[in-house]
């Protein structure tokens, strides 16, 4: 390094004359520009930049070999050319950076079509899933859910509900009997023995819906299933009505089948209920439209059969000791199957109890 | 019931077309299954005569070329003109008769359309036919020939009033008076407020001459009306019309003789059912009583059968003739020879031919109405209906008198106060449209009870014994006033709980064994004898304690299922052997346990009253136990594996795992120790416990049970007991909460050589216990067995993770925990630090 001094030796401060200043930031400039990736650049960043021997860096050294009154003003040269190659250094590095980064992710990608499948799959059955979509509507209005076991005694499956042993609807039922004969033990026909349950056990007024798997002499076959899901409702308060029930209905149809759907009661008859009606649900797919059919879903009927369903018969309130005269009832019950069935185009009612899983996978959990 | 609708018209005029009807029919209860038009596809078929045949013989079969005429000849016209050339195989007609013929360009019902063919080596100009191809009926043994007067070239279609719609309607176990025409053509008049004329109400005069043939009614709560009437001189050669035929027929009965015709005409038409009796075979008067024991009786269908004292029976000195209400004797059957006959008109207790139906397995068009209900009123109408018919249409003379052994109860009024339809029904009804609707149904309004106005006393029609009480008054009206017209409400529900605890955990034991990758499934309940065999489960198993079904769908399906794996490896097999062989299935439902010695003998409560809770224990103590339980079962591979990963084959620790996810999910944690019961692999089955309660087993199968049910090797499952699950839930206090500290954690690992019989758990619990309260958890990471530790011994390599909650441990506090930890391993299983 040039010490301070009075003379000033000019092939020392030769460095900081103007020309040599500018001849040093164009090569460096160029080697810059030049520098093809980040290693070439951290090349030239030691010749031309940093480096002990870049021109700039030498030409800093020579400043104290000015005369004093020169020094500002090629300091100030000095630092001007400085700032010039950081500057443009700096631009090249982070478009070599960006470059660089930007290949290694092209680099690296992935067909993220390649099949995910790290989890096994896994369902619930679809009868399970409508029970509990359709016992929540019912939570949600303030019902309780009820139960009661699957071999039950025959005076609550039939003779509370109103069907004596030689009631001709008895024989409509095809009953399973448990062994030994005569021991009044049954595999429940439906679920209506819940309704006598939960009369029986709890406090008035009730609300009750009874979801659960019954029971009928059946071989299996396309249509029939000696084991099938019923969901049951019952209503018993002072005032309870027809209309109440229809209403009930509605939001019962709507669960089911989705919005905007009208019902139809039809008179029919069952012994535990009087009056006594079929609900039936307008058609989801043709709406009874006839530009919509033919409807494979209804045959073109317009109306879909789904449950029977009327106020309690008053043979019913008085076996479980409430008086019918105070309070009135309306219950209802229909087959998961059938509503699954209908929903979701289930061809064969077997498909629910082989189990068969490409039936339930694709019915997924849904929570 | 299947109602021709030419018939039911009769009875009431005016009707719409039977579409609406049938609608109507619908809106008012009565379910149309079907819709059926016939004859009206029917066309191009005249009367014509045959004037001669000749027989033309082929290998199979002889035909005739038969010479038919279908037009008059005119005056003067060659009497051979207008003649065609028709093949007919049929031999059943003479030259002269007059039968049906379609011409070519005609119309068959199934639109069988009739052209001149060759055939028989004759150009066939047309076909005679029979009364099966005209839609008539079944009968086809030969052409229809049709009566001599009918002129040549009518149109057949007309003739016969061919055109005809039949309503199937199904109905309901209360209406029995809607298995008779007269019972739905009263629906359909009322549903468009129509007269209706009530065959019921025509004849039945009594001709006043005493009685027409001895009847004794023995036991008059089985038979509260019996009327007998006799016809004589009936010509066996008698012969039904086809109009009476053709309902028959379309009514979905055939056509046997004129008296069977009748009876059958009479129950259809007014729903009475009767009974034909041969005069001749008869040997005294006709008894009403219950069957002795012993005493057979040989049915019109051939089957001979032992009566029951319970069995009602039409007996005569020979002993029984006929089960009441259900069928007919043999012995006393009519006959193609009968001329004299005793018809039986009467009302037989429903419950009574109920039974012996049942007991006989014996159902007919009699016992079905008769359990039903039948109108008492009808006996001497139908009586008189079909002697009418016996006369015009078979020559019968009726012979004076009738007998009529009338017991019937007088109706008890049933009072109806008039706010009771809006009360059940929530709308108005005003008194005018109650009195209005109960008259359409055919009840009297006696009186006003007490003069107040406010209450009827309603008398129900013989017709409809259904109607008892106001709920049955109420359903009256508000179905023929509309159920449509009942309004929209909800009612307003006191406040809940929701769903229980118990069904909250239901629900997430299922939804975590879905989310793990389990598929549920829902199989039956029914299994074989062998069951418990197949699984090899122990003689005292409680598992062998099963229940059996006393009328089975199929002998090899006689028995529920005790535990839910029978349903699960059934439907791993119907899987496997569709293709299938990675699967994770579960199911949560009922198993059934039969109660040690059976069930106890229990006294069914009355129903007019509440029972006692003693009652209410007592049928409930017949039932078997009927626990839920929730199982699951994994062969083939448990992680699919694929493109990036190798798959990873289902084994033991996959169904102990399961187990766990299951008790997970209630908040509990399981017990695991060695267990061995089958159908698990006697080395390869946990055992698994909550708070000292054992609630099932998981682990790999049996080989043996692999080997025997059709399962691949290695297939492992689990079974738990889910409500003892869910008792155990519901009662373990709330989970205390850790205590989160936030000083550095001290990792010490600990490899420990044991002998291979100690189960891990103890060790781990050793060492929990050992290092105390600084232990924040312990993972066994290796398990090594080999020369290096020696034979019965394995080496297990513990991470062991201290903290202290309030400061961070010196690695002196840190190994004086895992040393204390090592001693007590030491201590209680003869652990050894591995050098």
């Amino acid at each position: 390094m040039s010490a301070p001094g009075e003379t000033v030796d000019p092939s020392r401060v030769h460095a900081l004359d103007p020309d040599q200043l500018a001849a040093a930031v164009a090569a460096a400039r160029e080697s810059i520009r030049a520098a093809s990736d980040l290693d070439a650049l951290a090349a030239v960043r030691t010749a031309h930049v940093q480096g002990a021997t870049a021109p700039l860096v030498l030409a800093r050294r020579e400043l104290g070999a000015l005369p004093r009154e020169e020094r500002a003003d090629a300091g100030r040269r000095h630092n001007a050319a400085r700032a010039d190659v950081q500057a443009a250094f700096d631009a090249r590095l982070a478009e070599l950076t960006s470059e660089r980064d930007a290949r290694v992710l092209r680099e690296e990608v992935v067909d993220v079509t390649l099949p995910a499948t790290r989890r096994p799959r896994g369902a619930r059955h679809p009868l399970t899933t409508l029970s509990d979509r359709l016992v929540d509507v019912f939570v949600a209005m303030g019902y309780e859910v009820a139960e009661g076991p699957e071999v039950e005694h025959d005076w609550f499956n039939f003779e509370a509900l109103n069907m004596a042993p030689d009631h001709p609807a008895r024989s409509e039922h095809d009953t399973l009997y448990v062994a030994p004969t005569g021991s009044g033990r049954l595999l429940r026909t439906h679920t209506s023995p819940v309704q006598i349950r939960s009369l029986l056990s709890r406090p008035l007024p009730v609300y009750v819906v009874a979801p659960g798997r019954t029971y009928r002499n059946d071989t299996i076959d396309a249509t029939h299933s000696p084991v099938f899901g019923q969901l049951e409702g019952l209503a018993v308060d002072e005032g309870i009505t027809m209309a109440d029930l229809r209403g009930t209905l509605a939001v019962f149809a709507e669960a089911l089948f989705g919005q905007g759907l009208s019902t139809r009661l039809r008179p029919s008859f069952f012994p535990f209920t009087e009056p006594s009606a079929e609900l039936d649900v307008q058609c989801f797919a043709c709406r009874g439209e006839a530009a919509r059919q033919p409807c494979r879903v209804c045959s073109d009927e317009g109306w879909i059969e789904i449950g029977g369903c009327g106020m309690v018969d008053p043979h019913v309130l008085r076996a479980v000791g409430v008086d019918p005269v105070r309070y009135s009832g309306f219950a209802f019950g229909m087959g998961l199957e059938r509503a699954t069935m209908i929903r979701h185009d289930v061809r064969e009612i077997r498909d629910f109890v082989d189990g068969d899983v490409r039936f339930g996978l694709p019915f997924g959990i849904e929570d | 019931m299947l109602i021709v609708m030419s018939w039911l018209r009769e009875y009431v005029e005016g009707l719409p077309p039977t579409r609406a009807v049938a609608d109507a029919l619908i809106r008012a209860g009565f379910e149309v299954e079907g819709l059926r038009a016939v004859g009206a596809d029917v066309s191009g078929v005249v009367v014509g005569e045959v004037v001669g045949f000749e027989l033309v013989e082929t290998k199979k079969k002889s035909v005739r070329w038969c010479q038919v005429r279908v037009a008059e000849p005119a005056k003067g016209e060659d009497p051979a003109g207008g003649v065609r050339g028709v093949i007919c195989g049929a031999h059943n007609f003479a030259v002269g008769d007059r039968v049906a013929v379609a011409l070519p360009g005609a119309m068959l019902p199934g639109g069988f359309a009739i052209t001149a063919r060759r055939t028989y080596g004759h150009v066939s100009d047309g076909m005679i036919c029979s009364a099966r191809e005209l839609g008539l009926g079944e009968d086809h043994d030969g052409i229809l020939v049709l009566p001599p007067p009918t002129p040549l070239g009518a149109d057949v279609t007309e003739l016969l009033d061919l055109a005809d719609e039949v309503l199937d309607i199904a109905v309901t176990p209360d209406r029995g008076y809607a298995l008779s025409v007269r019972g739905i053509a009263r629906e359909a008049a009322t549903a468009f407020a129509l007269p209706f004329r009530d065959p019921g109400d025509s004849g039945g005069d009594a001709s006043g001459a005493g009685e027409a043939y001895p009847v004794v009614v023995e036991d008059t709560a089985g038979c509260d009306r019996y009327v007998a009437r006799v016809v004589t001189g009936v010509d066996p050669a008698a012969t039904t019309p086809l109009s009476w035929s053709r309902r028959l027929s379309l009514s979905g009965m055939r056509s046997i003789s004129v008296p069977v015709d009748v009876t059958n005409a009479v129950l259809l038409g007014l729903g009475q059912p009767l009974h034909a009796f041969d005069r001749a075979k008869l040997t005294g008067p006709i008894v009403v009583r219950r069957a002795v024991a012993g005493e057979k009786l040989r049915t019109l269908d051939d089957v001979e059968r032992v009566l029951d004292p319970e069995d009602l029976v039409i007996a005569d000195d020979s002993g029984p003739i006929a089960l009441a209400g259900v069928m007919g004797g043999a012995a006393t059957e009519i006959s193609a020879e009968t001329t004299d006959i005793v018809l039986e008109s009467a009302h037989f207790d429903a419950i009574s031919v109920a039974r012996t139906a049942r007991r006989h397995r014996l159902s007919s068009e009699a016992s079905r109405r008769f359990e039903r209900g039948v109108d008492p009123a009808l006996a001497p109408v139908a009586a008189a209906v079909a002697v009418d018919l016996l006369t015009q249409l078979a020559g019968a003379q009726a012979v004076p008198g009738v007998t009529d052994v009338d017991h019937r109860a007088a109706t008890a009024p049933v009072p109806l106060p008039l706010d009771e339809a809006e009360r059940l029904a929530g709308r108005p009804y005003p008194a005018e449209v109650i009195r209005r609707r109960l008259a359409d149904v055919g009840c009297a309004i006696t009186e006003d009870d007490a003069g107040r106005g406010d209450v009827l006393a309603v008398v129900a029609p013989s017709w409809r014994p259904d109607l008892t009480r106001p709920a049955d008054l109420v359903e009256e009206i508000v179905r023929l006033e509309g159920y449509d017209t009942i309004p929209v409400t909800l009612p307003r529900l006191p406040a809940a709980r929701g769903i229980t605890p118990a069904q909250r955990m239901r629900r997430a034991v299922g939804r975590a064994l879905a989310h793990a990758g389990f598929v549920e499934v829902l199989t039956l309940p029914f299994v074989a004898q062998d069951a418990a065999d197949m699984l090899g489960l122990a003689a005292d198993d409680p598992r062998r304690a099963a229940v059996r079904v006393a009328n089975p769908i199929a002998e090899d399906a006689a028995y529920l299922r005790t535990t839910l794996l029978s349903g699960l490896i059934a439907a791993a097999v119907r899987n496997i052997g569709r293709g299938q062989q990675d699967l994770a299935l579960f199911e949560a439902g009922l198993v059934f346990r039969e109660l040690p010695g059976g069930p106890p003998v229990a006294r069914t409560p009355p129903v007019d009253r509440r029972p006692t809770s003693d009652e209410i224990a007592a049928l409930d103590a017949t039932l078997p136990t009927q626990p839920r339980h929730v199982a699951a079962l994994l062969t083939g591979r448990r992680e699919p594996g694929g493109w990036a990963s190798a798959a990873r084959a289902a084994d033991w620790a996959d169904a102990v795992d399961a187990a766990h996810l299951v008790a997970e999910s209630l908040g509990l944690s399981l017990t695991v120790t060695a267990g061995d019961t089958m159908p698990w692999h006697p080395g390869r089955c946990a055992a698994l416990s909550v708070a000292g309660r054992r609630v099932g087993h998981a682990g790999e199968l049996h080989p043996r049970v692999l080997g025997e049910v059709g399962l691949p090797p290695r297939a492992v499952a689990m079974e738990l007991d889910l409500d003892a699950l869910i008792d155990a839930a519901t009662a373990a206090p709330p989970i205390a909460a850790p205590t989160i500290s936030t000083y550095p954690p001290a990792d010490r690992d600990v490899a420990l050589v044991v002998p291979t019989r100690v189960p891990v758990a103890e060790v781990t619990a050793a060492l929990r216990e050992g290092a105390g309260e600084l232990l924040e958890s312990l993972a066994l990471f290796d398990v090594f067995e080999g020369a290096q530790v020696g034979p019965g011994q394995r080496s297990l390599a513990f991470g062991l993770r201290l903290r202290a909650a309030d400061r961070t441990l010196t690695a002196a506090e840190a190994n004086a925990a895992r040393d204390a930890a090592v001693a007590r391993a030491a201590d209680r299983t003869g652990a050894a630090l591995r050098a």
